[in-house]
C-alpha cells in the first residue's frame, strides 16, 4: 500500500514536472521571476549560511584540536580536517539540508497558498501554464545561486576557524594556514558544487510539487510545507550517499 | 454565446451536474443560482476548463471546448476573464501589476500601452488612485474591483463571475453588479455569474438559470422569476420575509 502510495505521488511529481520544464510563454516574464526567485530564494539566505558555517567552521576546528589532535599528529592536522569536512560534507550536504527547511517550507507554503486562493487557478483561466510560470523560476533560481552559497559557507566556515586561531588563540595561525594548504585536492571543491547543483533541484522541485498540489485550506498547508521540509531532508541524505560514492 | 450540452461532472462516483444544457447569450448577464452545493462552481468550472466533464460539451460560439487541444484551449483561454469569490489576486504584486499581468503575458504592445491600457480598466471601475496599493492593503469591495480590471485588460469575449458579490455589504454588492452589468453591455461580452444573491438577480438577472441538485431545474428573466409557479424556485428566491413582501407587493 505504501509503495503505491509513493509510486502515484511519484507520478503526479513526474507530470508536475513535464508541465513545469516547457518552454515559458514570455520570456521577458520569465527572466523576472528568475531574478525574483534568485533573490528570494539565495541571497535573502545568504545571512543564515554565513553565520551558520562561521561557527561549525570554528567549532570543528576547536573540536579537532582540544579533542583529536595529539602529539603524535602533526600540526596542520585541525586546519586539514576543518577544510575537508567544509569542503565535502558541511558547506554542500548539511548546508544544503539546512536550506531545504527555510526555503523548502517557504517554497511550499507560497505555492500552497496561492493554491488554495485560487491564485494558480486564475493564471489557468488566463491560459498561462501556472507550472512553469510558478515553478520553473525557482528550480532555475535555486539551483543557480546553490553553488555561490556553498562557497560562501566554506569561505566563511574557514574565517570561524581563523577567528579561532586570532581571538580565541585555541590554535595558531600558522598551524591553521598550512593544515589549510596541506594536500588541497580541488576536485573536492568542485564535488560540492555539483552535489549542491542535485540537491538545489531536489529542495525546489520537491517543495514546488507539495505546495501546487495542495487541496484544502490553511491547515494541508501547513502540512504540506512540513511535508515538503521532511521529503527533502530525506532525499537530501539518500543521494548524498549515492553521490557520494559516484563523485569519490 | 455559449452553448452547454447533457453536462454531466461525477467526483468518485457521486453525481453533481446531471445533464445541463443551456444557452448563453452574448450582450447578457446570465446568472446562475441554486444553493451551496447544488454545483453552481461545478458548472462554472466546467465551462471554463478547470474540470472535465464526465459526459457532454461547452461550445464556444459554436466551438466546442470538448474537442480543442491544449494549445487551442490556452487561446481560447485568451479571450476569457474570470473573477474569483476572493478576487484571487495575486499577493505579490501591487494593484497595477495585477491589472498589466495579462497584458504582460499575451500583448506586444510597448511597456507604455500597457500601462496606459491597465490605468484605463482600473479607471473604468474607480481605483485609479489605489495602483501603487497591494491587494492586502485594500478593501474585499476594491480587491474584487481590481479583478474586475485584470479581467477586462484583454478585452475578454467571455466573463465569467464567481459569487462576486460574497463577503460585500449591500451597497458595494449593487456597485460590483452594475459594473459587470455595463461592462457586458459596453463590450457585448458573454457573461456567466454564479450568485446567492438576490438582489443580483432582481436587478441584473436578464437570463437566471436555476440549478437543483445538479439539475437545470428552471430558466427565465428577472421579470418571470416573480410569476414562476416553479415550488423549488420559490422556495429558494422568496426564502427570505423581505422577498416574499416584495412578491406580494408585486401582485
Amino acid at each position: 500500500m505504501l509503495i503505491l502510495k509513493f509510486l502515484h505521488a511519484f507520478g503526479r511529481y513526474l507530470l508536475l514536472m513535464g508541465r513545469t520544464f516547457s518552454r515559458p510563454e514570455r520570456m521577458r516574464m520569465f527572466l523576472k521571476q528568475y531574478v525574483k526567485e534568485m533573490a528570494q530564494l539565495g541571497v535573502d539566505s545568504i545571512g543564515i549560511v554565513l553565520l551558520i558555517s562561521f561557527f561549525i567552521g570554528a567549532v570543528i576546528c576547536i573540536q579537532i584540536k582540544l579533542n583529536i589532535q595529539s602529539p603524535w599528529m602533526p600540526h596542520w592536522v585541525s586546519g586539514y580536517v576543518t577544510r575537508e569536512i567544509m569542503l565535502l560534507e558541511f558547506s554542500s550536504s548539511i548546508m544544503c539540508l539546512i536550506l531545504s527547511g527555510k526555503v523548502g517550507s517557504n517554497i511550499a507554503s507560497e505555492l500552497g497558498t496561492m493554491r488554495t486562493t485560487q491564485q494558480i487557478d486564475a493564471l489557468e483561466i488566463m491560459g498561462v501554464n501556472p507550472a512553469s510560470f510558478l515553478i520553473l523560476p525557482k528550480i532555475a533560481g535555486l539551483v543557480t545561486i546553490m553553488p555561490l552559497l556553498v562557497v560562501f559557507s566554506t569561505f566563511s566556515g574557514i574565517i570561524g576557524a581563523y577567528a579561532t586561531a586570532y581571538v580565541g588563540h585555541i590554535i595558531t595561525p600558522s598551524d591553521l594556514t598550512a593544515g589549510l594548504q596541506h594536500s588541497f585536492v580541488p576536485w573536492f571543491f568542485w564535488m560540492g558544487v555539483v552535489k549542491s547543483l542535485f540537491f538545489a533541484f531536489i529542495i525546489s522541485s520537491v517543495s514546488s510539487f507539495y505546495g501546487y498540489t495542495v487541496e484544502g485550506g490553511s491547515i494541508e498547508v501547513g502540512k504540506a510545507s512540513t511535508n515538503a521540509v521532511v521529503s527533502c531532508s530525506m532525499l537530501i541524505l539518500f543521494s548524498d550517499l549515492f553521490l557520494t560514492q559516484i563523485l569519490s | 454565446m455559449i452553448e452547454i450540452k447533457n453536462l454531466h461532472k461525477s467526483f468518485d462516483g457521486k453525481e453533481v451536474l446531471k445533464g445541463i444544457s443551456t444557452r448563453f447569450e452574448s450582450g447578457k448577464t446570465n446568472l446562475v443560482i441554486g444553493q451551496s452545493g447544488s454545483g453552481k462552481t461545478v458548472l462554472i468550472k466546467n465551462i471554463v476548463g478547470l474540470f472535465e466533464p464526465t459526459e457532454g460539451d461547452v461550445l464556444y460560439d459554436g466551438r466546442s471546448f470538448m474537442q480543442m487541444s491544449k494549445r487551442e484551449r490556452a487561446m481560447l483561454r485568451r479571450e476569457m476573464g474570470m473573477i474569483f469569490q476572493n478576487a484571487a489576486l495575486f499577493d505579490s504584486m501591487s494593484v497595477l501589476e495585477n491589472v498589466m499581468f495579462p497584458l504582460d503575458m499575451f500583448s506586444d504592445d510597448s511597456y507604455k500601452d500597457r500601462v496606459r491600457r491597465a490605468r484605463f480598466c482600473l479607471d473604468h471601475v474607480n481605483l485609479s488612485d489605489a495602483c501603487d496599493k497591494y491587494p492586502g492593503e485594500i478593501s474585499g469591495g476594491m480587491q474584487k474591483r481590481v479583478a474586475i480590471a485584470r479581467a477586462i485588460a484583454l478585452n475578454p469575449k467571455y466573463l465569467f463571475c464567481d459569487e462576486p458579490n460574497s463577503g460585500l455589504d449591500p451597497k458595494t454588492s449593487l456597485v460590483i453588479d452594475e459594473l459587470i452589468h455595463h461592462i457586458t453591455q459596453e463590450f457585448n461580452t458573454t457573461t456567466i455569474i454564479n450568485t446567492h444573491d438576490m438582489n443580483s438577480v432582481m436587478g441584473i438577472g436578464e437570463h437566471i438559470l436555476f440549478i437543483y441538485q445538479g439539475y437545470a431545474e428552471w430558466e427565465g428573466t428577472k421579470d418571470e422569476v416573480m410569476n414562476a409557479d416553479n415550488e423549488l424556485l420559490n422556495n429558494f428566491i422568496f426564502a427570505s420575509d423581505l422577498f416574499r413582501k416584495v412578491k406580494q407587493a408585486a401582485k
